[in-house]
């Protein structure tokens, strides 16, 4: 078959589906998975003891259980105790564990760093401890956890292509199937990589733009 | 009755940290307007009892009372009473993440629920009360310490704030630096803020202090005016205290 006529009917369309659902997977997970580490992150350093132990063992699980086999268990496993998720949602659902619980990680270590005189500070103005972490320390360990947050996201891009292991063809589903398809393993494959290169450029320069838009001086270079 | 003859009110004040006991037994009275200054060596609990009064450091006997109020054991209403009891620290505790302005107004869009326009105008004035209006726009750490101190101090009146606890605010600060946050104190003082102020400036407490409490071992030692304090012989603590300041002062 002629190479071009490859590309054009065949892969592209194929990549272009594909692509939209991996888009899909990681803009639902990444909004989601960002709340979740904040929340865990606070909880972990602000809340009662009961909230502390639970934040920290959903954090040492799911850091503890390889992703696909969170998914397995996720999509597979539940519904023998009768909660079914489609391939999809699973998926998803297994995104948001795993980003957000290294995402408090980073978050966590961020919190550590701003010095106590911020918290007591803002507690002398009358804030209540929830109003301080909020408008005082979150502002400020955010920020110092972006560098490590962006890595997150290019783990979450890459480690989308695992929900083609619970059946949801998105970007290297739909280059798998083409590849066996049509015996064009090279070419294929190099194709499905330029894409998430692609998609890592774009959330390293966009993280950039972030952190230079919300650089502050003598906190964090700019 | 005397309810509102004075503003603070602190009864007994004890205080342990593991064995070291930092205060034993502090009591006083502040009314409107005056300026306390605490003087005396360090960890003698000068800034302990401060940061009992607010509650940053929880007393572990004692009462604080503001306006026949009591601020120990309040439970959440701790938060009211902090916005009625200003603080400024030895090392400022900017929010650091914040321009000057924005750390004026924060707590008074967040705590006290002003509109952001209001809370504007209220911060620049207070700015400008401080002589740092024109530095609104800059982040802590493009300030000098004296600025940075400046613009905390702006922080704490703009809540309108009772009375005000100084927490050794010139320590960290150059000489240089140092006249220039206690000269918006002393104009402070003069305007009737009522204020205590823990400080190892001398000059400062002798001029603008209307009584000086001498604190030796976590008790007030001594106290009175300062004329009284430095003519009267039967005080002589504080006097020697005071002396060894001015000594190396080379006066």
């Amino acid at each position: 078959m002629d190479q071009i006529v490859f590309f054009t009917d065949i892969l592209l369309p194929a990549l272009q589906k594909g692509l939209i659902i991996t888009l899909q997977l990681i803009l639902l997970a990444a909004p989601f998975g960002f709340v979740l580490g904040v929340g865990v992150a606070v909880g972990r350093q602000y809340g009662g003891p009961v909230t502390r132990v639970l934040c920290k063992v959903l954090v040492y699980f799911v850091k503890g259980c390889p992703l696909l086999l969170l998914l397995f268990i996720l999509y597979f496993g539940l519904p023998s105790i009768g909660i079914v998720f489609s391939a999809f949602t699973a998926s998803v659902i297994g995104f948001i564990l795993c980003n957000g619980a290294y995402n408090s990680e980073y978050i966590r270590g961020a919190m550590l760093s701003v010095k106590d005189g911020q918290m007591i500070a803002a507690q002398a103005l009358g804030m209540t401890r929830l109003q301080a972490v909020r408008t005082i320390v979150l502002p400020q360990a955010i920020r110092r956890a972006l560098p490590g947050l962006s890595n997150e996201w290019i783990y979450l891009i890459k480690y989308s292509s695992l929900a083609y292991m619970i059946t949801v063809i998105e970007l290297s589903g739909s280059g798998k199937l083409v590849a066996t398809k049509y015996f064009t393993y090279t070419e294929t494959f190099v194709a499905v990589g330029v894409v998430y290169l692609f998609l890592v450029t774009l959330t390293t320069l966009a993280v950039n733009a972030i952190e230079k838009k919300y650089a502050v001086p003598g906190m964090i270079r700019g | 009755m005397h309810t509102d003859e004075y503003i603070l009110k602190v009864e007994d004040i004890h205080k342990a940290f593991g064995a070291n006991e930092v205060l034993r037994g502090v009591s006083f009275e502040v009314k409107k307007g005056e300026t306390l200054v605490f003087i005396g060596s360090s960890g003698t609990g000068k800034s302990t009892l401060l940061r009992c009064i607010n509650q940053l450091t929880p007393p572990d006997r004692g009462r604080v009372w503001l306006h026949g109020e009591e601020v120990t054991n309040s439970g959440k209403r701790i938060n009211y009473f902090r916005q009625r009891i200003g603080m400024v620290f030895q090392n400022f505790f900017l929010f650091d993440h914040l321009t000057a302005l924005k750390n004026v107004e924060v707590a008074l869009i967040r705590v006290k629920g002003m509109s952001k326009e209001a809370a504007r105008e209220k911060a620049l004035a207070e700015l400008r009360q401080v002589g740092m209006e024109d530095w609104a726009g800059h982040y802590p750490a493009e300030l000098s310490g004296g600025q940075a101190q400046r613009v905390s101090i702006a922080r704490a009146l703009a809540m309108d704030p009772d009375v005000i606890l100084f927490d050794e605010p010139t320590s960290a600060l150059d000489p240089e630096l140092t006249r220039e946050v206690l000269e918006v104190m002393r104009t402070l003082a003069q305007q009737g803020m009522t204020m205590l102020v823990v400080t190892h400036e001398m000059g400062f407490a002798c001029n603008v202090a209307n009584r000086i409490l001498f604190m030796e071992n976590g008790v007030i030692a001594e106290q009175g005016a300062p004329t009284i304090l430095l003519t009267d012989p039967q005080y002589s603590r504080v006097k020697n205290f005071i002396g060894q300041f001015l000594e190396y002062n080379g006066d």
